[in-house]
């Protein structure tokens, strides 16, 4: 082990600076390092502390492989992408910023559908009148696998939507969305409308500590730390 | 640690046994077509099974299990009767870490029995041959009969609309739960459903459609509107009688050796009258697993077993149990409905179980 925490933060945009401020408040001042265009960064305030830029989706994977000790991402990220997320990283603070909730949505004609209760109705309807399974367009696969397992809905199917969700069904490609909604704009915009009480999961941007990586020899410093974190 | 070769050969010794009962050996393509058995398991086998995506067939699944395969091999023109046998390996994905020392890829040998004539015969046929190829093993058997709890919940007094909620819910054991509970009275109904009804209440069906936007997606307005009246006609249905969804429940709680669950079913069958030719079924089986020499008096009996397994079991079913948290070293049962929808509008009756010979090899090796 080199013999520093290494912090991997988002490499740019509002969720890099917001993750700055959260640090910058807290005595530990993060900056990028170098060309503006590099993927560096510096830590002052605390020797001991190794910087690592990375895109926020590739956050838990270096979280699941140790290769950073503590990590910043959103919530919603780190439990899609890792199972059992609860074995390989642990939560440390949940940071404030960048909210996003993980709903449902569903077209605002079906006046028949309120709940998830319905839903599961319109699934099983859905599937005698159309001999296929009512599609859902989603990127968070295991979230929503998860709790639609949870809550005992059936004859439902996933489809992969990357980006641009909400106009899926619009488009003929699924019947209902589930997917990160920060305001209900873009859902309205596109005839849908949150299906009540069926919230998955609420996301903000959480500090995570890897429980693979080696702290071997980083006792210390962690405990210095998270002191200074008042964590 | 069992190695390869002595899991290969209890596989062979499986495999030779059930040949040497009459099974016509078949072969299964490793690669399945991937909306078949989501189609049949639905969504969570994903949590379960390897995809792999195919750039001209689609997406593709490696095989889960026999059963898919070797139905569509017997409906695309098997005899009649017919018994089958079958050796290889099924894959299945570890999604939880607590998992991770399951293998993910096994061997499987199965034993596959499709007959009209005599359904509790063909049920005990393949118990009792299971049971005497793990002879000896420290196992504990356990039956149900998923046939009861379906005969329970049509002779629900109630809406068929209510009745086939709780049919297509028997394999998720939380929402029939829950479903049971509200037709009963027994929860009373969410403020989200009381605020539908009485938004529904308030208008003209069709009016309200137009109201809210366009129609996006597949879903018609005449499905909209078809399930609205259905709410509306279901808000004033009477609850399901204390009386008979509280048997129901004594039903479900039901685990006792087979002659003491019979004394039960016949109690059950005497206030739910409808109940009576699936208990009837149930002595019949008893009497041929007895004629096979299974000691009957002693068999556990669970109501509620194969319910939160793979969802096409719908008669008789068992599993052969071992140390507690390793999966069953064999299971099986009776899945007629799974013919009739592969079948293409023909189905008969089948019933087949499958032993894990790697879990055999190292009981074998550890005794």
């Amino acid at each position: 082990m080199s013999g520093s925490i290494k912090i991997g933060v988002p490499s740019k945009g509002r969720l890099q600076e917001q993750t700055f401020d959260w640090f910058g408040a807290r005595g530990l001042s993060m900056r990028p390092s170098g060309d503006a265009r590099e993927y560096a960064g510096a830590v002052d305030g605390m020797d001991g502390v190794e910087l690592v830029l990375l895109s926020a989706g590739e956050i838990p994977r270096e979280i699941a492989a140790g290769r950073i000790h503590l990590g910043v991402t959103g919530s919603d990220l780190l439990r899609e992408k890792l199972p059992d997320w609860q074995m390989q990283a642990q939560e440390l603070a949940l940071m404030g910023f960048g909210h996003a909730d993980l709903i449902i949505a569903v077209p605002n004609v079906w006046i028949d559908v309120a709940s998830i209760d319905d839903l599961d109705a319109a699934c099983a309807g859905f599937r005698t009148a159309h001999g296929f399974r009512l599609r859902i367009a989603t990127k968070y696969h295991r979230l929503v696998r998860d709790y639609l397992t949870a809550q005992g809905v059936a004859d439902y199917q996933l489809v992969d939507s990357q980006g641009a969700t909400e106009g899926t069904v619009k488009n003929g490609a699924a019947e209902a969305i589930a997917d990160i909604t920060s305001s209900g704009e873009t859902l309205r915009a596109n005839h849908l409308r949150v299906l009540e009480g069926a919230l998955i999961h609420a996301s903000q941007a959480t500090l995570y500590a890897s429980l693979r990586a080696d702290w071997t020899g980083l006792e210390g410093a962690r405990a210095r730390l998270m002191e200074k974190l008042g964590l | 640690m069992v190695t390869k070769a002595q899991i290969a050969a209890e596989a062979e010794r499986l495999f030779s046994y059930f040949q040497s009962a009459g099974a016509v050996p078949v072969d299964a393509d490793i690669l399945l077509p991937a909306e078949t058995i989501l189609d049949l398991y639905g969504e969570d086998i994903r949590a379960r099974a390897y995809t792999a995506l195919d750039p001209v067939r689609g997406e593709m699944m490696l095989r889960p299990d026999f059963t898919l395969p070797v139905v569509q091999a017997h409906m695309a023109g098997g005899a009649d009767p017919a018994r089958y046998c079958y050796r290889g390996e099924v894959f299945r994905k570890q999604d939880h870490l607590s998992d991770a020392a399951r293998p993910s890829e096994y061997t499987q040998v199965g034993f596959e029995l499709f007959d009209r004539a005599n359904p509790e015969g063909a049920d005990a046929e393949v118990f009792a041959l299971i049971a005497r190829a793990l002879e000896g093993l420290p196992l504990r058997a356990v039956t149900g009969d998923i046939g009861i709890l379906t005969a329970a919940v049509r002779g629900l007094s109630t809406t068929p609309a209510r009745r086939a909620a709780l049919m297509r819910h028997i394999w998720r054991p939380a929402r029939f739960r829950a479903l049971l509970d509200r037709f009963s009275a027994r929860t009373p109904a969410s403020p989200a459903r009381a605020a539908l009804l009485e938004r529904l209440n308030a208008g003209d069906l069709p009016a309200q459609i137009a109201a809210a936007g366009p129609m996006i997606g597949l879903r018609s307005e005449g499905e909209i509107i078809a399930r609205a009246q259905a709410l509306l006609g279901d808000a004033d249905a009477a609850p399901i009688p204390d009386a008979e969804a509280g048997l129901l429940s004594n039903l479900l709680a039901l685990a006792a050796p087979a002659p003491q669950a019979l004394a039960a079913l016949h109690h059950f069958a005497g206030q739910m009258p409808s109940l009576a030719p699936a208990v009837a079924r149930f002595a019949a089986r008893l009497d041929a697993l007895r004629a096979r020499g299974v000691e009957v008096d002693t068999l556990p009996f669970e109501a509620s077993l194969g319910r939160a397994s793979m969802e096409y079991y719908d008669g008789f079913v068992f599993t052969f149990t071992g140390a507690a948290g390793l999966p069953p070293y064999a299971s099986g049962g009776r899945y007629d409905a799974l013919t009739a929808v592969l079948g293409a509008g023909r189905s008969i009756p089948a019933v087949g179980g499958v032993i894990r010979p790697h879990l055999v090899a190292q009981l074998r090796g550890a005794l």
